[in-house]
């Protein structure tokens, strides 16, 4: 039959419910220093702070669901390092992940997130009033603004973890919750599976479809397993506002549109994210959220607000200039190819977004967005002027 | 040591794994949700037929054996190393597979995979294996290389001669389940036995991890070199993992007879030298085999085998011997080439041959009839097929002279 169940030994101390798909109990039979990994070649968050007596510690304990430190680390491990970005290396099965491997996971969560310490509470704030401007940026230089987050769902195992019954049913949910909205958020949902080619070319053409991941930080934590089933895409009918189900998160919310008026983009995004987490809610199923880190997501370098706001703009001479990134790190705002995470830019436009997700609330964070790149518009006109910045360069945000 | 993993295998129960555990680091229990049944309640809350894999657009032999009946009384079964009948068939999930390809979509995690999951795996082998019935059949293993006859080929016409297997070493979980120590553990056990070998056989182990430059464009030079895996059918197997740690490439120095460590199995062995001499080949085969074999006992290891499925190996398909051996002859080109043929892989235009079938048509299109071109197709596979059973036979084959192409 199936994992053993819970086991008193004497004096009372309990081992952890060895729950399926959690094969912990037979590597105990080998030594902490026989298990550990060798990060020698490796340059990520996990692999910096994994030591031989955090691993002992964690690698008996297990969740409720069988998510092991093992499981934790396994994209760090495989990953050594990025060309580009410092990647975190690790990933949760569930919500309890961040509690079960603390010991772990919160000084990476320092390390990612500036020094956010385990006694620190994050703010929520998705008041869209409280934006400042940014329904002026440029549009010959804005190309077009966005706004993403993702959401998990309570009472089931994430991405890495979850087995197909359960993918299948956050979606099913998903379904449901999607199908109420109306005015200005009806809309329709396109499962993967059993799409049609024309369905298919429409949603490539508008740049919805999202593929099975390719990158192994994403496979080899597992998030790629039984596609494509429970997968799908929902937007509504004007193609502003966007809801992915089951790719790197349970859900992953898009509000975007051409252009730079990135006040009406964030506006509808909280907007339809507080339409979808009320009807979560009466499903009793509301979202993974705590007081200390936010919204709970598959990568912990997404707690917090799990917000990533940004623009496609054009900076061909700011981006070549000397002080560049060191502009960008002053302004908190990181910088991506147009192809989102893991490529390269293209032509002179780049896509900068907030580089902060934990500490900061979703207004505070867009309204960086939105005014660093009011500055960098303004200075790549003076370059063009060939007039010089040095005046510009702000101090450190 | 080889005492303590006896002890385990043979004592693998609840009271041996919680002597282990108490002994060893001391889980201060962990649990979060006040539900002590939260394992229980999950199970009711996702019965098996939630969990089904969706395999209508699937062509593999798992997806084929696999029916709702038999996920539901194997889901929730574990092998003693906790391996589960998802984890077996998540690579065939992952991987619908190829019109033309048929691919097995399974791997087992240990020995016990084919035990325990035997509802599932007889089938698969069953269909994979030609009909061999591993619930009544037992399988042969000879390897008296001397039973060989004829096994000499013609140097002028074969390049070259190989012969391969896997062997997996008993009481460790195989490469898509193994944890990081066990995997360790194989190299060790693989690397100190192989250290023994002598004569011709005495040679050198490279591990991936420590390769220099120079050591690693020698073996990519020797095409000895094996990279880690890309294909979605090994890596959605989990054989991936912690890549490279704990593999290897151990070789003679002769060059002549190598073992790659923690690849696809726990050891692919391989024997091959140029020209076409396949009894030697063979004949290293075998006596490689058998000292490596003797090697480890000597230590308290053992190969996995058993009289119903012979050698134990990850994938069903190398059941058995695990055996490939094959020749590269330069003739077949010049063969079809007379003969107005073309050879393509059984996937047709673009695809490589499965096993050693060949798709064989006519090139031509004008200038012929159609019974002339089919005519030709028949004399010149009947031809083929002559060559082959002479070959079969270790005689000797002819070029034939070329086909006219037009009628004067």
């Amino acid at each position: 039959t199936a994992a053993l169940s819970r086991q008193e030994l004497k004096g009372g101390a309990r081992i952890a419910t060895m729950a399926k798909n959690c094969h912990n109990d037979y590597k105990m039979k080998f030594s902490g220093d026989e298990e550990f990994p060798d990060l020698s070649l490796h340059n990520n968050h996990m692999a910096k702070v994994l030591t031989k007596e955090i691993y002992a510690k964690l690698r008996g304990k297990s969740t409720p669901s069988g998510f092991t430190v093992d499981d934790v680390i396994q994209t760090g491990v495989d990953n050594p390092g990025h060309p580009f970005i410092m990647t975190v290396g690790c990933v949760a099965g569930d919500e309890e992940s961040y509690e079960a491997f603390k010991e772990l996971l919160d000084p990476i969560i320092s390390d990612r997130h500036g020094g956010y310490k385990p006694t620190d509470k994050h703010a929520t704030d998705l008041n869209f009033e409280n934006l400042k401007g940014g329904d002026d940026l440029d549009p010959n230089y804005v190309l077009s603004s966005r706004v993403r987050t993702g959401r998990s769902i309570k009472g089931f195992t994430l991405p890495p973890h979850n087995s197909r019954g359960e993918r299948r049913g956050i979606e099913k949910l998903s379904i449901e919750a999607l199908a109420s909205l109306d005015g200005e958020f009806k809309g329709k949902y396109f499962p993967l599976s059993g799409m049609t080619d024309a369905e298919q070319d429409l949603l490539i053409n508008d740049h919805f479809l999202f593929d099975k991941p390719v990158s192994p930080l994403l496979t080899c934590a597992g998030m790629a397993r039984d596609w494509p089933d429970g997968r799908g895409i929902w937007h509504n009918d004007n193609k502003t506002f966007l809801v992915w189900v089951n790719e790197e998160d349970h859900l992953r919310v898009i509000s975007m549109q051409q252009g730079g008026n990135m006040k009406e983009v964030f506006r509808r995004f909280c907007v339809g994210l507080q339409n979808i987490e009320g009807i979560f809610k009466k499903h009793n199923h509301g979202f993974m959220w705590n007081e200390h880190l936010g919204y709970i997501l598959t990568c912990p370098s997404n707690l917090g607000t799990g917000l990533r706001g940004g623009v496609h703009v054009k900076l061909p001479k700011l981006s070549t200039h000397a002080k560049f990134e060191e502009i960008l790190t002053r302004l908190r705002l990181q910088k991506r190819g147009t192809g989102g995470v893991d490529t390269a830019s293209v032509g002179g436009v780049f896509d900068i977004s907030n580089a902060d997700r934990l500490g900061s609330s979703e207004v505070a964070q867009v309204q960086m967005v939105v005014d660093g790149v009011k500055l960098m518009v303004e200075m790549e006109k003076k370059l063009e002027k060939g007039e010089s910045i040095d005046g510009m360069i702000p101090a450190q945000k | 040591m080889a005492g303590s993993f006896t002890r385990m295998i043979a004592g693998r129960n609840g009271a041996v794994l919680l002597a282990s555990l108490g002994a060893g680091t001391m889980a201060t229990g962990f649990l979060m949700s006040d539900n002590p049944l939260a394992a229980e309640v999950r199970t009711k809350l996702y019965p098996p037929s939630s969990d089904f894999p969706d395999l209508r657009k699937h062509n593999n032999c798992m997806a084929k054996a696999l029916t709702p009946a038999i996920y539901g009384r194997l889901r929730d079964k574990i092998t003693p190393n906790n391996w589960t009948l998802d984890q077996c068939i998540q690579t065939g999930v992952d991987n619908p597979g190829h019109p033309f390809i048929k691919t097995v979509g399974c791997v087992a995690g240990d020995e016990e995979s084919y035990e325990v999951f035997s509802e599932l795996f007889d089938p698969i082998i069953k269909d994979r294996h030609n009909g061999y019935d591993p619930t009544t059949m037992t399988h042969p293993t000879d390897l008296d290389a001397s039973k060989i006859t004829n096994g000499v080929f013609d140097d002028k016409y074969v390049l070259s001669s190989r012969v391969r297997t896997g062997r997996s070493i008993r009481g460790l979980s195989l490469p898509p389940a193994c944890s990081r120590a066990e995997r360790r553990e194989v190299e060790r056990v693989v690397v100190m036995a192989l250290a023994g070998l002598k004569g011709d056989l005495a040679g050198r182990y490279y591990g991936l991890q420590d390769l220099t430059d120079k050591e690693q464009q020698q073996l990519i030079d020797d095409h000895f070199l094996f990279d880690k895996p890309v294909s979605p059918l090994l890596t959605c197997a989990f054989m991936a993992r912690d890549w490279p740690d704990a593999r290897g490439i151990w070789h003679n120095n002769e060059k002549t007879f190598l073992i790659w460590v923690n690849e696809e199995d726990h050891t692919r062995v391989i024997s091959m030298e140029k020209g076409g001499n396949m009894k030697r080949v063979f004949e290293r085969f075998c006596r490689g085999l058998k000292q490596v074999e003797q090697l480890i006992q000597e230590r308290g290891w053992e190969f996995m085998w058993n009289e119903r499925l012979g050698y134990i190996l990850t994938c069903p398909s190398n059941l058995g011997t695990g055996l490939r051996a094959g020749v590269h002859d330069t003739r077949f080109s010049k063969i079809l080439d007379n003969l107005r043929l073309q050879k393509r892989g059984t996937g047709g235009v673009d695809t490589a041959a499965t096993g050693d079938t060949f798709d064989i048509s006519n090139n031509d299109r004008l200038g012929k009839s159609e019974v002339e071109l089919v005519q030709m197709l028949v004399d010149g596979v009947n031809y083929l097929i002559e060559c082959e059973k002479k070959m079969e036979k270790g005689q000797d084959i002819k070029v034939p002279s070329p086909v006219t192409q037009f009628r004067k």
